[in-house]
């Protein structure tokens, strides 16, 4: 054991935390995407090699070797300052790591400098109404006319697809071929005639994600990212690498900080909620496994840098923190009793109403990205070595 | 940085694991329990291994390893329901004797594997049964419950006001109480003007005794429950029902995949509470608290989830899980049942009055 980050680190950190105290004035705070402090803070921020860290020089990025230990001392010291650390998205999380794996010389010069920059929005067309867990099974298809591929279908759950400029979009390019190698991975703008939006309303009464629904959209033939009938691989090529980042446990200390004062400050009969047993007990449960997550975040960490296997540390970590995150946003309803259902509108809303959105909102996180099942089936079977559920699939279509 | 186990530190337990699956497999478990056979043979050939000696200094005849080195032996043995006074000789009594300070001798006997110290401080977390001892004129009254390590030449007491004493088992009435446990040996003292040597008033040093050994029981039954998630596993990929392994259910594999998913951020807790023993003192008491608590709970799941997982064979006696099922209910109600931890953990933070 030894956890300190070394002298080469901790000058990284002071470094990180000069610049924040430098130029705190200029971060944005919340606001449209579009907006030029928000695109400014962006640009200033891969000058520095705090976003698109490493991303080549040549498409516009800092050009970094990738260190995980760097990246996540720079995303701590944003963290604890509440600065923000730039622009996200799936258009940066995922499209550019795809094309500096499998993209053309040209689609990486046309595509990353403008998107790191904030400039193209992306958004991703992925699952369809009848294609979620089993993706692979996905119907939209792009038939090619000419020079160009006509595309008619419809996804959900696409995240700002109102917002977007482009989409990367998977699609059935070979019908006849196995479900697997029949799918391509498309790029086009959301401008293109034939698209339209329709937003989604969740539980939180929010509009996060969309419908999309395509009638012969033309997009032209070079639009494709790998070949024809490789857009499964190509969607998977970044799986192949891990994520630069492993998600923030900082936030699900946060959070656990907010509950501890929420039961100070909330009472019952006169007494403070954290005065009575029941509920202290929950919390003390709670923290233990935020306790856990959080070193077994840092396991994971130090694995990765160390190259040490920490893969079923890895696995876990989905269903673990969504479900344990639910389970502690439920706590804090719970210590407000009724006053915990208050939501808009109502004089005894506590913390803008975010408990019961964070309740909801993390319902959504244990369905989406993998569902909690589909990640049992992940551990099981990749962890633990158990054998997979025989196919029926074949003997449907037969009988269909 | 390396959140993890050093190369020494692996190699010592695979070196302890390949040795306790060798000399001190079901079988022999089998006949400590049953009581044919005497659980002092395994504990010479532990101290043979360096395991009574983990804690003690050099100087005194041990090795002079790390509180977290004598929690990958816990683990270790929790594995393979090794039946041994770990917990009290090598652990919880060294670590009584160093703070105390002057007790070189003591120690010496102990790494040696010559001197067997059971542990006496349940009352000072929750005495039961008007059970509870005093201190006066250095003599001890009262009587002491379920003492650890029963059948031991020494016992560390705890008193009223958490003072440490130790006392001589010739100098006092004992008996051993049954429990569902039959590999850990528990048992009663009854104090009547019992001789005993102060060893602290300072509470810190009883908490720091306790920390220490809540930490071992977290790791103890991290192995145990590691031990039945395997056998889970083996036996759903091997079993078959309805043409098919039943692994391949999700009913069955996802009740493997939640076994996993609980346990596996349980190892990073018991290193680091184990690392906090001796590296961050501030840190220490908390996160034993959680980890005991923590494992508490997690071991239980899994010791019932991969009992179910063998559906009825799980419940005989013919592949003996029950004695790691067992041995996770034991460490979940000593040295403090999870409830009563949890308490503790927020009183340390000054969340309870």
């Amino acid at each position: 054991m030894d956890l300190s980050y070394g002298a080469e680190y901790e000058a990284i950190r002071t470094e990180v935390r000069d610049f924040i105290s430098a130029h705190r004035d200029q971060a944005p705070k919340g606001g449209n995407m579009r907006s030029k402090a928000v695109l400014d803070w962006q640009k200033l921020l891969i000058e520095h090699g705090y976003a698109a860290r490493t991303i080549p020089e040549a498409y516009g990025g800092f050009g970094a070797e990738p260190d995980v230990l760097a990246s996540r001392i720079i995303a701590e010291e944003f963290a604890n300052a509440q600065v923000s650390q730039g622009l996200g998205g799936q258009g940066i999380s995922m499209l550019v790591p795809t094309l500096l794996e499998v993209g053309s010389e040209e689609q990486k010069q046309t595509f990353i400098r403008p998107t790191i920059h904030g400039e193209m929005v992306w958004c991703q067309g992925y699952s369809e109404p009848g294609a979620g867990s089993d993706l692979a099974s996905l119907r939209t298809a792009a038939v090619l006319d000419g020079d160009e591929w006509v595309v008619n279908g419809q996804k959900i759950w696409t995240s700002t697809a109102h917002l977007a400029d482009w989409i990367f979009c998977l699609v059935r390019t070979e019908p006849d071929a196995p479900k697997h190698q029949g799918i391509s991975f498309l790029l086009f703008r959301m401008d293109t005639p034939g698209i339209e939006i329709r937003p989604l309303v969740d539980m939180t009464g929010a509009a996060n994600f969309n419908e999309v629904f395509f009638t012969d959209v033309r997009v032209p033939k070079q639009q494709i990212v790998g070949t024809r009938g490789e857009g499964w691989q190509v969607a998977n090529a970044i799986l192949r690498h891990e994520r630069d980042s492993l998600g923030d446990p900082n936030i699900m200390l946060s959070r656990l900080n907010a509950l501890i004062k929420l039961m100070h400050s909330e009472t019952i009969d006169g007494r403070r909620v954290i005065d009575l047993p029941a509920y202290r007990d929950r919390l003390m449960r709670i923290q233990g496994r935020v306790m856990a997550l959080g070193f077994n975040d840092m396991r994971i960490l130090s694995a990765r840098i160390n190259q040490k296997d920490a893969s079923l540390a890895r696995m876990v970590v989905k269903l673990q923190g969504t479900e344990l995150r639910h389970e502690l946003e439920q706590l804090g309803i719970d210590a407000m009793g009724e006053l915990g259902l208050a939501y808009g509108k109502n004089p005894y809303l506590r913390d803008h109403g975010n408990w019961q959105t964070h309740y909801m909102y993390y319902l959504g996180l244990i369905i989406g990205g993998g569902t909690s099942q589909i990640q049992k089936n992940i551990i099981s079977e990749r962890g633990l070595g158990l054998p997979r559920e025989p196919k029926v699939a074949a003997k449907a279509a037969a009988t269909a | 940085m390396d959140f993890g186990l050093s190369e020494e530190q692996t190699l010592f337990q695979d070196t302890l694991n390949a040795f306790l699956a060798e000399q001190v497999g079901l079988e022999r478990v089998r006949r400590i329990a049953a009581g044919e056979e005497s659980a002092s043979a395994v504990w010479a050939e532990l101290a043979e291994l360096g395991v009574c000696a983990l804690l003690a200094p050099e100087a005194h005849g041990g090795v002079g390893l790390k509180p977290l080195d004598a929690a990958i032996a816990a683990e270790c043995l929790g594995h393979h329901a090794t039946p041994s006074p770990f917990l009290g000789s090598a652990v919880m009594g060294p670590t009584a004797l160093l703070l105390a300070g002057g007790q070189g001798e003591r120690l010496e006997r102990l790494a040696a594997g010559d001197l067997r110290m059971g542990i006496a401080l349940g009352e000072a977390i929750a005495a039961r049964a008007e059970a509870g001892v005093r201190a006066s004129d250095g003599k001890l009254n009262g009587k002491a419950l379920y003492v650890l390590d029963y059948g031991a030449d020494e016992y560390l007491v705890a008193d009223s006001n958490r003072g440490l004493h130790l006392v001589c088992a010739s100098d006092l009435e004992h008996r051993p109480l049954a429990t569902v446990e039959k590999t850990r040996p528990t048992g009663e003292l009854v104090f009547n003007d019992c001789p005993a040597i102060p060893l602290s008033t300072d509470p810190a040093h009883l908490q720091a005794v306790l920390d220490a050994g809540r930490v071992m029981l977290a790791a103890d039954t991290l192995g145990a429950a590691q031990n039945m998630l395997d056998q889970a596993v083996a036996y759903a990929k091997e079993r078959e029902q309805f043409n098919r392994p039943i692994g391949s259910f999700q009913a069955v594999k996802h009740m493997c995949a939640e076994m996993a998913a609980h346990l596996e951020p349980c190892r990073a807790l018991v290193w680091y509470a184990g690392h906090a023993l001796s590296e961050v003192p501030e840190e220490a008491h908390l996160t034993a608290c959680h980890a005991k608590a923590h494992l508490a709970e997690v071991g239980t799941f899994v010791a019932r989830t991969a009992t179910e997982v063998h559906g009825g064979m799980g419940f005989t006696d013919l592949l003996g899980l029950h004695y790691w099922f067992k041995r996770i209910g034991f460490n979940r109600q000593a040295l403090g049942a999870p409830e009563l931890v949890r308490e503790e953990a927020a009183r340390a933070q000054q969340l309870a009055a």
